[in-house]
């Protein structure tokens, strides 16, 4: 079985994120970039089912500008066998995403598509129930337990109260959460392997997809700040503050 | 203008977070029908029918609608979208599970996660964490909507709306629900609970969380936290407050040994009241804090507790 396993390329999670003045969006320029969080979580289990045996084939997409070249790279260098780059420059909402993966799948035909449950840019969380949807597989979101099983998979999700079992069709796609597993650092010669790698470029036209947004960002702004509290120095204080000033308890 | 709100529900009662999606609804404007998928679910429909401002209930009862299952239930909101200018659902893990479906199915953008409305176009989100705020315009006929709960409040339940019944689409038969395995807590849910008790990397261990608890208890709180605590193994995922978890806007929040990572604020900062007790009087918690309180916590939750008598 060949996995797919889309990736994008987004500020670094550690990176404080700065609202252009101009409000036209998040400053990107000279901003330490890395691959989304989920997406690693996403690489690592599809190598990990490739450890088990139950993959023969490990392949990374991603849309996006040249350098996301550079996030194939990072998968590759865990240990994901290639890449495809879908050259984007500008940014492409999850529903385009959904339409490029599906042709790159109509292409590769895997048996499992992987990804990651939100991209932690726009925070959209849509792309893989749409690729799913647009395929007529079926989906299984927020995952924290994947175990393949012939033609199923036995899937625990991570919903609002608690847990959920459920199985699925294979093929499908996965969305993953956050504690599916710990991914794994890469290793200084894998770094080296990594670089002769194969990644193909194809192009939006190559597909077929129109790209083209369909909903208008306005404006970007800062969030409101809160007003800055004070320090109490006691447990006593901090009761009675609670009680008198901000009447909350 | 009409507008499809999907109910949200576990099978047995209404999800808090419809009301909040439905006032969101109500900002729009138009005639709010209210969509009950699910298998025997005529308590739920009548919850449903008493929320104010709301037409119609309609109700789809079949057995593949039992568990909530994107593959199903997708297809019941298709057969009926064409009605409709805007389809809404809250941004709980069932309705961000199910509305992209409908989303791709309809070949419609979907905006997540609004926590406002501008106009009936236009909305506002957050984006990198709530770090950004991006107003968003939608010009296509059909707008597909997930709604943060925290950012509008919960409507009123004293309506009477018709209930209405709708055909199921059947069984796609991809995928089937085993079991469950939700937490079960005499406290109030942490997503609807007025105070919030979390802690984070700084309990150093589960059982201590059994101290917040106690405190929880007095003030008749929700137990939350952060993901540190949540990745350290303290406690499950379900929480997890946070970017990553749930966002939580309660009247008080009490963040106790939580150091305050972007993507924990991202989380409660939208809390009316925040208290912050951490030993490091660096902690950029105590940034988002209206009282902070530099103090060992294994000292000063004890004595929280013994003050709360």
């Amino acid at each position: 079985m060949k996995i797919l396993v889309p990736v994008k390329r987004v500020i670094d999670y550690n990176v404080k994120v700065r609202v252009k003045a101009d409000q036209s969006g998040v400053e990107l320029a000279n901003v330490k970039m890395a691959m989304n969080p989920f997406d690693e979580i996403a690489v690592e289990q599809a190598l990990q089912l490739k450890e088990a045996g139950q993959a023969d084939e490990v392949v990374l997409v991603s849309v996006g500008p040249a350098q996301s070249q550079e996030t194939i790279r990072t998968g590759l260098a865990m240990g994901a066998d290639r890449g495809i780059h879908v050259e984007a420059e500008h940014e492409t909402e999850p529903l385009a995403v959904a339409k490029i993966l599906k042709e790159i799948v109509a292409r590769e035909e895997p048996g499992l598509v992987l990804c990651g449950k939100q991209a932690i840019d726009d925070d959209s969380n849509q792309t893989g129930q749409m690729l799913s949807a647009l395929l007529g597989w079926s989906q299984a979101t927020f995952a924290s337990g994947v175990e393949i099983a012939g033609d199923k998979a036995n899937i625990i999700r991570e919903v609002d109260g608690g847990l959920e079992h459920i199985t699925v069709a294979m093929p499908t796609v996965i969305s993953v959460d956050l504690r599916l597993n710990e991914p794994r650092y890469a290793s200084l010669p894998n770094i080296m392997k990594a670089k002769k790698k194969p990644i193909d470029a194809v192009s939006l036209a190559d597909l077929g997809v129109d790209a083209s947004p369909r909903l208008s960002v306005l404006k970007v702004e800062e969030p409101e700040a809160r007003a800055a509290g004070i320090k109490v120095g006691s447990v006593t204080e901090l009761v009675e503050k609670l009680k008198n000033e901000a009447k909350v308890i | 203008m009409a507008i499809l709100v999907l109910c949200d529900h576990d099978g047995s009662a209404l999800g808090a977070a419809t009301l909040n999606a439905v006032t969101a609804a109500t900002q729009i404007g138009g005639d709010i029908d209210v969509l009950v998928a699910g298998q025997n679910i005529g308590d739920i429909a009548a919850e449903a029918a008493k929320i104010d401002g709301v037409s119609r209930v309609l109700t789809a009862d079949s057995a593949e609608l039992a568990n909530g299952l994107a593959e199903n239930v997708a297809p019941v909101i298709l057969a009926i979208a064409d009605n409709y200018s805007h389809l809404m659902a809250p941004a709980t893990t069932y309705g961000k599970n199910i509305m992209p479906r409908v989303a791709a199915m309809k070949d419609v953008a979907q905006i997540s996660d609004i926590i406002s409305v501008e106009d009936a176009d236009t909305f506002k989100r957050p984006i990198y964490a709530g770090n950004a705020i991006a107003t968003v315009k939608s010009e296509e006929g059909l707008k597909i909507i997930t709604v943060r709960a925290t950012s509008f409040e919960a409507a009123g339940t004293n309506g009477s709306a018709s209930v209405v019944g709708v055909d199921g689409a059947g069984d796609a038969g991809l995928s089937s629900f085993v079991k469950s395995e939700l937490s079960s807590s005499e406290r109030p849910e942490l997503t609807s609970a007025g105070i919030v008790v979390s802690g984070g990397r700084g309990m150093q261990d589960g059982s201590n969380f059994g101290m917040l608890e106690k405190v929880a208890d007095k003030l008749g709180a929700a137990v939350g936290a952060s993901r540190a605590a949540v990745d350290a193994g303290f406690v499950p995922n379900d929480y997890q407050v946070g970017q990553t978890g749930k966002v939580v806007a309660p009247d008080l929040y009490i963040a106790v040994g939580i150091s305050g990572a972007i993507q924990h604020l991202a989380g409660m900062k939208d809390s009316k009241v925040i208290v912050a007790i951490n030993k490091d009087d660096e902690a950029p918690i105590f940034q988002v804090a209206d009282y902070g309180l530099v103090a060992d916590l294994f000292d000063a939750v004890p004595e929280l507790e013994t003050e709360l008598n």
